[in-house]
């Protein structure tokens, strides 16, 4: 199912995040590369957004000026109505892999954003997210002995923890070999499912992106403008065998420019 | 054996005690074949070891030599981390500052003994600036590496849970660079016992080096100056085992996967 653009931009109000007109032209030995052009859409509060496209068209570079981490060249981000300018711990990104502290055990990293907690609140939120990620058992492990999807488990929980409005995750399975990968979207979706937060997440698996969001967004090419948006109108848990499911599937490969057969 | 295969436990052992063994005996015929009446063989060496440690003078001697050490050594962990790690986190002060420092880091510590007199004065001071200036560089060198190597995902992460600069420093930046930082303390340890016996022979009149030394201007005992040669080596072995023990621990063992 197909959005116009109107509808897309949805009500000025009723928006978590906004990008308007967002532009971003990097400079690259003294030629400027435009990345980004008129970037508009608009996030709902506790809606689930993949972001998808080729490689190399600049999803990464627009979830990072969402997140705060690059100042778009035109264009704001809005989060709740305010100009996003910087990092905030209201919205934490988390990162493909390498994104956990190695020096500090689960516990640590859990807690790593609760500084500013009394000592009895922290040791509780660190256990509920313990839980939460089932990581049970592994509280005083250090992440050089846990495997690559425990890793981001725990990258989950850290980012979780500080009670964040959003999360933009970038491609956060990418470095998970493909069983793990399955498993680990049914417990992002669990995760999703309790704590109801907004969910920003850049894949270049079009399967990852039908089975998880409520909407993907498909970037073009460099410079990459939002070449569609596709409202994922299945319940969870969905059945990925169903004719609806590769109907968007088909659709979403069509739109990226990919063949039907290999 | 093909260089994969694990040497059995006895051979671990067995092979460095042959070299040892073969070694002192290359040693003690040499003594004997040449007939020297000036270089000690190892038995008299032995006997020297046995004579200083009788005397209460080599165990104030060794305490001295460490003292220094330490508190030279100290002083420089204290000053040079983080002086290093703002050095490593702010381009413009390492710009302005590094070409000083590596103008300064040739400089054999020992150049610098007539300068330390006449700043300290013969005593304790100028032996502990000249080991504080030997272990400085080592440190300063490692964290300016340290930080500028801490993978910018960790300092975005660090941003990104709200820290200010000097949180994100002492959270992010110190822990994550700590690896690197404690190599280059062990670096710099291993300078610190080199120049406390070098300071020692010219700046005061005690510790190990002032020992060799007076071993030979007080009436050329030769056995002492190779039984304390010995001693030094010891306990410079004892110092570089003690400090690689912190790289076992937990918080800083992930920065070490390829050396355990």
């Amino acid at each position: 199912m197909l959005l116009t653009e109107a509808s897309v931009l949805g009500t000025k109000s009723a928006a978590k995040l906004r990008a308007e007109h967002l532009g971003m032209v990097y400079d690259r030995d003294g030629e400027s590369l435009p990345v980004l052009e008129d970037i508009n859409l608009d996030v709902d509060d506790g809606e689930f957004v993949c972001l998808v496209g080729p490689s190399g068209c600049g999803k990464s570079t627009l979830l990072n000026a969402m997140a705060g981490f690059l100042s778009p060249t035109s264009g704001s981000v809005r989060i709740d109505g305010e100009v996003v300018t910087g990092p905030d711990p209201r919205r934490i990104l988390v990162f493909q892999d390498r994104g956990v502290f190695p020096w500090l055990t689960v516990e640590g990293n859990i807690g790593f954003g609760l500084s500013k907690l009394s000592r009895a609140e922290r040791t509780q939120r660190i256990a509920h997210y313990v839980k939460t990620v089932r990581l049970e058992g592994f509280e005083n492990s250090y992440p050089s002995d846990l495997s690559g999807g425990m890793k981001q488990r725990l990258q989950v929980a850290r980012a979780l923890a500080v009670n964040p409005d959003i999360l933009f995750l970038d491609e956060p399975f990418g470095a998970l070999d493909s069983i793990t990968r399955v498993i680990m979207r049914g417990e992002l979706l669990r995760i999703w499912q309790t704590e109801r937060r907004t969910i920003f997440f850049v894949t270049h698996d079009i399967d990852e992106a039908v089975q998880l969001a409520d909407r993907v967004v498909v970037l073009s090419s460099r410079p990459a403008q939002i070449k569609d948006v596709l409202t994922i109108d299945m319940a969870h848990p969905r059945n990925i065998s169903s004719n609806r499911y590769l109907e968007l599937r088909d659709e979403l490969l069509k739109q990226i420019g990919l063949a039907y057969e290999i | 054996m093909n260089s994969l295969a694990q040497p059995r436990a006895w051979e671990r052992f067995f092979w460095p005690v042959v070299a040892a063994a073969l070694l002192l005996a290359f040693w003690h015929y040499s003594v004997v074949w040449t007939a020297t009446k000036v270089f000690p063989s190892p038995l008299s060496v032995e006997k020297g070891i046995a004579e200083l440690a009788a005397k209460h003078v080599l165990w104030a001697d060794i305490g001295d030599s460490l003292r220094r050490v330490a508190i030279g050594f100290g002083l420089a962990v204290v000053i040079g981390i983080p002086f290093g790690l703002w050095l490593g986190w702010s381009p413009a002060a390492n710009q302005t500052v590094n070409p000083v420092i590596q103008l300064l880091r040739p400089i054999s510590p020992i150049a610098w003994i007539p300068v330390a007199i006449i700043f300290f004065g013969v005593g304790d001071h100028a032996a502990i600036f000249l080991i504080f200036l030997g272990s400085l560089f080592p440190i300063l060198v490692a964290c300016v590496s340290g930080v500028s190597s801490v993978p910018p995902i960790f300092r975005n992460a660090g941003r990104n849970f709200g820290l200010s600069t000097p949180q994100l420093l002492a959270r992010v930046v110190f822990p994550a660079a700590l690896p690197q930082i404690l190599i280059g303390a062990r670096i710099a340890l291993g300078i610190a016992w080199l120049v406390v016996v070098a300071a020692e022979m010219i700046a005061v009149d005690s510790g190990l080096g002032y020992l060799v030394i007076d071993s030979r201007n007080s009436g050329k005992r030769y056995d002492l100056v190779v039984a304390a040669m010995l001693i030094i080596g010891v306990i410079g072995l004892a110092l570089d085992f003690c400090i690689r023990r912190l790289e076992r621990i937990e918080s800083v063992r992930w920065g070490f996967r390829n050396a355990s």
